[in-house]
């Protein structure tokens, strides 16, 4: 359904896409936050949204997300058996729960008076709500029930591991360290067992030892789920470590796309970066070498 | 009770008794300005119309000392056992056995509520006292889901109460249903009605939806003074059938149960009977929280009141789950309303004004939102404590709001602040008010 844009740079890959945006066009009033963006995430596989402030990353993850209903274009999610789902016609928790897009969010979005393991036992809202019988089973202690809280336990455990907050389980969520809520809402986000993994700016605030750790949590999710990965990212390092694919964007449209080291050098990239900030611009060309 | 092993700052830990004195002058000082109209000088309609009046300046001193003295007390108490986020001068040991004392609150007072009848046997007064305190632990408990778990503000919660209580009414009355057939009726037209609330207050949040639900006890309320070829208006219903034990009544008659049991027939067997009644109808709402917390669907209500946006990332259906979360304390209100209106025997629509509403809500805010023990000491000590001061007359209102506004000042997030955890790994530790969410609609 993309091929028919001949002026398409990815048509000419070997595509297993999960997800392609076509044309997606955001309006508030006025102003245009996204203009005709098409861009692919192929599965299995990190792609990064990347882009000076304010150049509607976030709106187009909150699209993507079901946050916001775009005002055109569409955003198709195939699934590993072929299906297809319109993410444009779904809203809202249906996004999460039929098409398996899963998201964190820029400033994090912990359930903070819960605790860790509570925060990963909601992620298997929909799960566990089927297995308890829409709460019937599950009032009455039903053993089919019991089985499936254990079975969810275990998979908390499982990313609690994973994300080494094993030992902080029973702590509030927002007691924890600013990079362990980081990693904890990631862990949430895959306890839904997604499809598609969205972060905002997941290391924003992470200090270079904590990028590295998350940029090796990421890299392992892609390897060991088969997840495949969305990021936003400003933290260029993490960026040029990780992406298999790179899609920029400026006041709304895409500037360019291609693997890291071809955007690195795009003079285009370089001028937005340029026009944008400075630092940035340095940060672009400097990091990866 | 886990505190995190900080080191208390010498500064902080010793009470400043320099700010002390000054608070204290500041509070004798308003006091000063606020009283000395009011009682420094007594005016007075002479016998021609004249005004006369004099002064009461000692009466006046006699209060701004005891605002400042009082002031230097409650400062003292604050610096001790201050509130949450400042440091704990309690010493560790009494915190540990104020902590064990704490796990057997609940068991000693079940255990003392199953023995009230017994030990009360006689004094029909605290028979009836029990009931009325144990309809409100119910009533809280039933509020509690909505408030406290999913975070949604209730105002009009009277109104599942009055819909229990007129189901009831009605459909025993009409139709001459039996209670135990009507009290499953009764919450299940109550939850239908929480659920047609819920629809249209989805989208609100906060003060709006509070004013809301607060339009909504009122027109139920309105609905039934009005409605009268159903309700019978402001008359009310009469001559409710009184509730039996499984089809033997509780009369002097031959088929009673005193007659069939071969004892001596006495009206307090009816009295006992209800109190068991409700503490049943209480220890099924406390029971079914209690589980519903530990299902998908109570953390769900919990992770609503905490984040709405993070549920809906997560895939949770925040429509459903504020509905079920109106429809169940709606059914626990609706079974409450049917006990009322068979305990009474009458009911009209006064019994359910928004005066019953707030109460209900204090009773929650009161106890900790979301604490079932808190909730269960809040109506202990709110209804105990309406009929404990009923000696003051009209003085009544003002000990008990000085009382809630000294309690909030001490525990802002009510009697038990901290929230325990649904599940743990290793060990449930409290968890403190300062992280968990009000909720915000």
């Amino acid at each position: 359904m993309s091929g028919d844009r001949s002026n398409d740079r990815m048509s000419d890959r070997i595509s297993d896409r999960i997800l392609a945006v076509d044309r997606l066009t955001m309006r508030f009033g006025g102003i245009v936050a996204i203009n005709e963006l098409s861009f692919a995430a192929e599965r299995r596989r990190i792609t990064a949204l990347i882009g000076p402030n304010g150049a509607g990353k976030t709106t187009v993850f909150n699209c993507i997300t079901g946050f916001y209903k775009p005002t055109s274009g569409t955003m198709r999610l195939t699934h590993e058996g072929g299906g297809e789902i319109a993410l444009e016609r779904l809203n809202d928790f249906r996004i999460s729960k039929q098409a398996k897009v899963a998201r964190t969010f820029q400033n994090i979005r912990l359930f903070p008076g819960m605790t860790a393991l509570e925060n990963l036992m909601v992620a298997q809202h929909n799960a566990l709500m089927r297995a308890s019988g829409l709460t019937f089973l599950g009032l009455i202690g039903a053993p089919s029930w019991r089985s499936a809280e254990k079975r969810a336990i275990e998979l908390a455990t499982f990313w609690l591991n994973r994300i080494g907050l094993f030992d902080r389980a029973d702590d509030a969520a927002g007691n924890l360290p600013y990079g362990d809520q980081r990693r904890l809402e990631i862990a949430r986000a895959m306890c839904t067992e997604p499809a598609l993994l969205c972060l905002d700016e997941p290391a924003a605030g992470l200090n270079a030892r904590e990028s590295e750790a998350l940029s090796e949590l990421l890299l392992s999710i892609r390897a060991d789920q088969g997840t495949s990965i969305l990021l936003i990212e400003h933290d260029m390092s993490v960026v040029m470590e990780i992406s298999d694919h790179v899609v920029v964007m400026d006041y709304g449209v895409k500037i360019a796309e291609g693997s890291p080291q071809q955007v690195r050098d795009d003079p285009k990239v370089i001028a937005a970066y340029l026009g944008a900030d400075e630092q940035e611009a340095i940060a672009v060309m400097e990091s990866g070498t | 009770m886990t505190l995190p092993a900080s080191e208390p700052k010498p500064a902080t830990r010793a009470p400043d008794l320099v700010f002390i004195l000054k608070k204290s002058a500041i509070s004798a000082f308003i006091a000063l300005v606020l009283f000395s109209l009011m009682i420094g000088i007594r005016t007075e309609a002479g016998p021609t119309g004249q005004l006369i009046y004099w002064t009461r300046f000692d009466d006046l001193a006699a209060i701004v000392a005891a605002v400042f003295g009082g002031s230097i007390v409650i400062e003292l108490l604050r610096a001790w056992w201050g509130p949450a986020g400042t440091i704990n001068v309690v010493p560790p040991s009494l915190q540990g056995s104020l902590a064990i004392a704490g796990r057997l609150v609940a068991p000693a007072l079940l255990i003392f509520t199953l023995l009230v009848p017994v030990i009360f046997y006689h004094q029909r007064y605290i028979l009836d006292l029990g009931i009325l305190v144990l309809t409100y632990v119910m009533l809280g408990w039933g509020l509690n889901v909505v408030v406290g778990l999913a975070g949604l503000l209730d105002l009009g919660y009277v109104a599942f109460y009055a819909v229990g209580a007129y189901s009831y009414a009605l459909l025993a009355t009409h139709f001459g249903l039996s209670f135990w057939i009507c009290l499953p009726l009764a919450g299940i037209l109550a939850s239908l009605w929480g659920v047609m609330l819920g629809f249209p207050v989805l989208r609100l949040r906060g003060d709006y939806l509070a004013i809301v639900t607060l339009a909504f006890g009122e027109i139920i309320r309105l609905v039934i003074i009005n409605w009268q070829s159903l309700t019978g208006g402001p008359n009310g219903v009469s001559s409710i059938p009184r509730p039996s034990l499984f089809g033997i009544p509780l009369t002097p008659g031959d088929d009673g149960l005193a007659a069939r049991l071969g004892i001596e027939f006495s009206p307090t067997h009816r009295i006992v009977f209800l109190f068991y009644l409700i503490l049943a109808l209480a220890l099924l709402t406390n029971w079914v929280t209690i589980r519903l917390r530990r299902l998908p669907i109570g953390r769900a209500w919990e992770a609503l009141r905490e984040d709405e946006v993070a549920c809906r990332a997560l895939g949770i259906n925040t429509t459903t789950t504020k509905l079920t979360a109106f429809a169940t304390g709606a059914l626990f209100g609706g079974f409450a309303g049917a006990f009322f209106a068979t305990r009474q025997g009458f009911i009209s629509p006064e019994s359910f004004t928004f005066n019953e509403s707030a109460l209900v809500l204090a009773i929650v805010v009161l106890g900790g939102m979301g604490s079932q023990l808190g909730v269960a000491l809040a109506a202990l000590t709110m209804i105990g404590g309406f009929e404990l001061f009923r000696g003051l007359e009209q003085f009544r209102m003002l000990v008990f709001g000085l009382a809630m506004v000294l309690l909030m000042i001490w525990r802002p997030r009510g009697i038990i602040g901290h929230r325990a955890p649904t599940v743990y790994l290793k060990q449930a530790q409290a968890i403190s008010s300062d992280l968990v969410k009000e909720g915000h609609g």
